[in-house]
């Protein structure tokens, strides 16, 4: 294929760059990407240290809420501040569905898999009956509603200690990693496994879902209403589903939480975290799925980083009190406003732009 | 078509040998030969999770930093058998999943010997599991709670306080025998500690003499509406489970709804300079409360393990406002450089495990400590101790008790003094 060939392909929108068939169909394509990645990720495990594991299970587990807050409110144009109580109702019925399976023997890590289509399940039921209302309410009031989700969620576990015993929270019941693998295998690169599969499963579906007739739909509404409603688009429907949606991915994401800290409290499902996940997808670059992948990196590097940034400067104990805690909400609320006046499309956004820059240079003295 | 089916081709190839490569990575982690973790022949390495910000920071901030400059004291004297000590405290504060993440890097990352003092009943809940499965010794954690002492389930954790049962059962058995016919209520965290300590309270009196009941949680801030059921309960002693930020705000709320009852508070939330400092020019509200400890009192003039810790105090860690918090932290480090000692020159976890469960440590403490092959709990008793004049100073027997059904008995004997550079020697 010639410069000239490969540039002309590139300039066509979508799928009809590619010439086979096969690749054309998006399914096959991001099949294909999914396992590249998978086969990547699973190497980097096998090199990275049980920490290193750890966290980048945790960013995969972030990814699945990320992902579908992305489709929800870069795609729907629906907010969302409720979405760590929504990861919370996926955590907690992990928990008590792995609980209650290990109450009646039935341990192996098989059952895992029940325990979080279980935990998908919940919050989907959950995400319908708050999308219901949402689909009804525009701008600050579904804000509201949404933020209103996220206070009484984290309430309810102290409300019925019985069941979730109050802050103090469940521990997780968790099956060791497959004897086969090991006798001394790292348990951190189990649950990367596992929260990887899970986040690659998530990004598979939503990628094909906004490539779809109703990701089209999404957008539709999201840009217009009046206009999707003209051209045949159920409105109500299509935020309903989008809410649903996007629930699930937060259901899953919170149920592989559950599994990778093996406990689950309220703490971890305050509003901060609520809030944590709009600004990550904000910084990230609203409305691809690249962009929240971003955002999951950045959810775990930035405090990482800020007790880094702590340790070097050496403050005297006092200051480090105060600056522990709390500069990673500092620093946080900076890069996001930093992020909207400098770069509006987000991390994900700039890449797109400083790629196309580095394009155009590299075509001058190619062209002809 | 073929180009299509070589880059295909390609792709596959780099999968497999990426993957291949993986499966020849480092699958560490067999039995290390003699490498034990964060210990080298001049180092060790420890680790803590404490909340230095959020609800419960109120003077628990200043343990962790007490305990370092106790160390930092040892470190300056030659260290244990030739090895300084490196602490490292990672903030929690005070929430279950940042909890987590610390500790799993203190422990994967840092590689700590040992996790030391770690603090509070939720958040130390949370990694339990994780440092038991991964061999991680987890010693003298701070808090009361009676799941630390399970030696066939967790046998690398060990507890410091008195559980919150014995407090409650001697606080009871002070409130039977001095305070007989006023009607007794409990507020309390609604976790462990809360229940544990009801539990102690309830024992002594009889369950259906504890007229109300109520507890909270440490994400809501406001007591109003328990406080105003226990006033119109006409409580006139309340027995209090409480952290510091929320005894102070207990005993502030109910000065507001104008309700003064006896108040009798747990040792982890009855420090008066801590609590005098939240209640700043209302702390004359503190006057009369009661309460246990098991450690020097921070007032007392004459105690020469309270001159020490001042003195170190003083010297390594900044003069920083001398309180029970600061006492609390360095009896940790002094308990930690005990067992240190008795874990002998080759130190590893195990020894260190099996020379704690060997027991016999006496240090500043009034009660004793019960370490055995089958009690992994802490100081086995308290004394009871009251403000006077904004004074908080000891009166009364040591008690000492079991958190079953056992009976609440004297314990007369005195702590030892402490060496004269204030390092064990064995």
């Amino acid at each position: 294929m010639t410069t000239s060939q490969l540039r002309a392909r590139l300039s066509m929108p979508g799928p009809m760059r590619y010439a086979n068939p096969l690749i054309r169909s998006t399914l096959l394509r991001h099949l294909l990407f999914a396992v590249v990645a998978g086969a990547g990720l699973f190497a980097l495990t096998g090199a990275l240290g049980p920490f290193r594991n750890y966290q980048l299970a945790t960013v995969a587990a972030y990814l699945c809420a990320t992902a579908g807050l992305t489709v929800l409110t870069g795609l729907n144009g629906q907010l969302s501040l409720g979405h760590g109580a929504l990861m919370a109702t996926g955590a907690y019925t992990v928990a008590l569905t792995q609980n209650a399976l290990a109450d009646t023997g039935r341990v192996s890590g098989g059952y895992l898999l029940l325990s979080l289509a279980l935990g998908v399940l919940v919050t989907v039921v959950a995400g319908t009956v708050i999308g219901a209302a949402a689909a009804r309410l525009r701008g600050p009031y579904l804000a509201g509603v949404t933020l209103a989700v996220a206070v009484v969620v984290p309430a309810l576990t102290t409300t019925f200690r019985g069941v979730f015993n109050s802050e103090q929270g469940l521990s997780v019941y968790l099956a060791p990693a497959p004897e086969s693998l090991g006798l001394y295998f790292p348990y951190e690169r189990w649950q990367a496994w596992i929260a990887i599969i899970g986040a690659l499963l998530t990004l598979l579906l939503l990628g094909n879902l906004i490539h779809s007739r109703f990701g089209r739909h999404l957008r539709a509404v999201r840009d217009d209403e009046v206009a999707a409603r003209l051209a045949g688009i159920h409105v109500g429907r299509t935020q309903v589903l989008a809410f649903v949606v996007s629930a699930g991915c937060a259901g899953l994401g919170g149920g592989l939480l559950a599994v990778l800290a093996q406990s689950v409290s309220p703490g971890a499902f305050s509003l901060t975290l609520s809030l944590y996940l709009l600004m990550a997808i904000v910084i990230g670059g609203l409305g691809s799925l690249a962009g929240a992948l971003w955002g999951a990196l950045l959810l775990v590097a930035l405090p990482a980083l800020t007790s880094t940034i702590t340790d070097l400067a050496d403050p005297s104990a006092a200051v480090a009190q105060r600056l522990d805690g709390n500069l990673s909400l500092a620093i946080f609320g900076v890069t996001l406003i930093v992020v909207v006046i400098a770069a509006p499309g987000g991390v994900q956004g700039l890449l797109r732009r400083v790629g196309r820059f580095v394009g155009a240079r590299w075509r001058v003295p190619t062209g002809r | 078509m073929q180009r299509i089916a070589h880059r295909a081709l390609a792709i596959a190839t780099s999968a497999v040998l990426v993957t291949a490569l993986a499966a020849c990575g480092s699958d560490e982690g067999g039995p290390a030969g003699g490498n034990v973790p964060g210990v080298t022949d001049t180092e060790i390495l420890v680790g803590t999770h404490m909340p230095l910000t959020g609800p419960a920071s109120a003077g628990y901030s200043k343990i962790a930093p007490a305990t370092k400059a106790y160390f930092d004291h040892v470190n300056a004297n030659g260290g244990v058998h030739g090895r300084k000590i490196n602490y490292k405290i990672m903030d929690d504060g005070y929430n279950p999943a940042t909890t987590q993440q610390v500790v799993r890097e203190l422990v994967l990352q840092d590689k700590v010997f040992a996790i030391l003092n770690g603090l509070g009943t939720p958040p130390h809940s949370g990694v339990l599991d994780f440092l038991n499965n991964s061999k991680v010794p987890d010693l003298f954690v701070a808090s009361g709670s009676r799941a630390w002492n399970a030696p066939t389930r967790y046998p690398y954790t060990f507890g410091f306080n008195t559980d919150y049962t014995v407090e409650g059962k001697i606080l009871a058995t002070y409130i039977k025998s001095n305070l007989a016919g006023q009607k007794v209520c409990f507020f309390g965290q609604g976790d462990d500690f809360g229940e544990d300590s009801l539990a102690g309270v309830e024992q002594v009196l009889g369950a259906s003499t504890v007229a109300v009941k109520k507890t909270y949680v440490t994400s809501n801030t406001n007591v109003a509406p328990q406080l105003g059921e226990l006033k119109a309960g006409g409580c006139q002693v309340v027995v209090l489970a409480t952290v510091p930020g929320f005894t102070s705000l207990a005993i502030g709320t109910a000065a507001r709804l104008g309700f003064k009852p006896t108040w009798l508070v747990s040792g982890v939330g009855g420090d008066y300079p801590t609590l005098a400092a939240q209640l700043g020019e209302n702390k004359g509200l503190l006057e009369g409360m009661l309460g246990v400890n098991y450690l020097p009192s921070a007032a007392a003039s004459d105690d020469q393990w309270t001159a020490l810790f001042r003195k170190i105090n003083d010297e390594r860690n900044g003069g920083a406002a001398f309180d029970g918090n600061i006492v609390y932290g360095m009896a940790v480090g002094y308990l930690f450089v005990q067992a240190l000692l008795a874990a002998g020159k080759n130190l590893t976890r195990q020894g260190l495990i099996d020379a704690i469960e060997r027991g016999g440590f006496k240090g500043p403490g009034l009660a004793p400590l019960r370490f055995s092959k089958e009690n992994h709990s802490g100081y086995g008793g308290m004394r009871m101790i009251k403000v006077e004049q904004g004074k908080q100073d000891y009166f009364g027997p040591t008690y000492e008790t079991d958190s079953a059904g056992g009976p609440v008995n004297e314990y007369p004997e005195a702590p030892p003094a402490p060496p004269a550079n204030g390092i064990p020697t064995s």
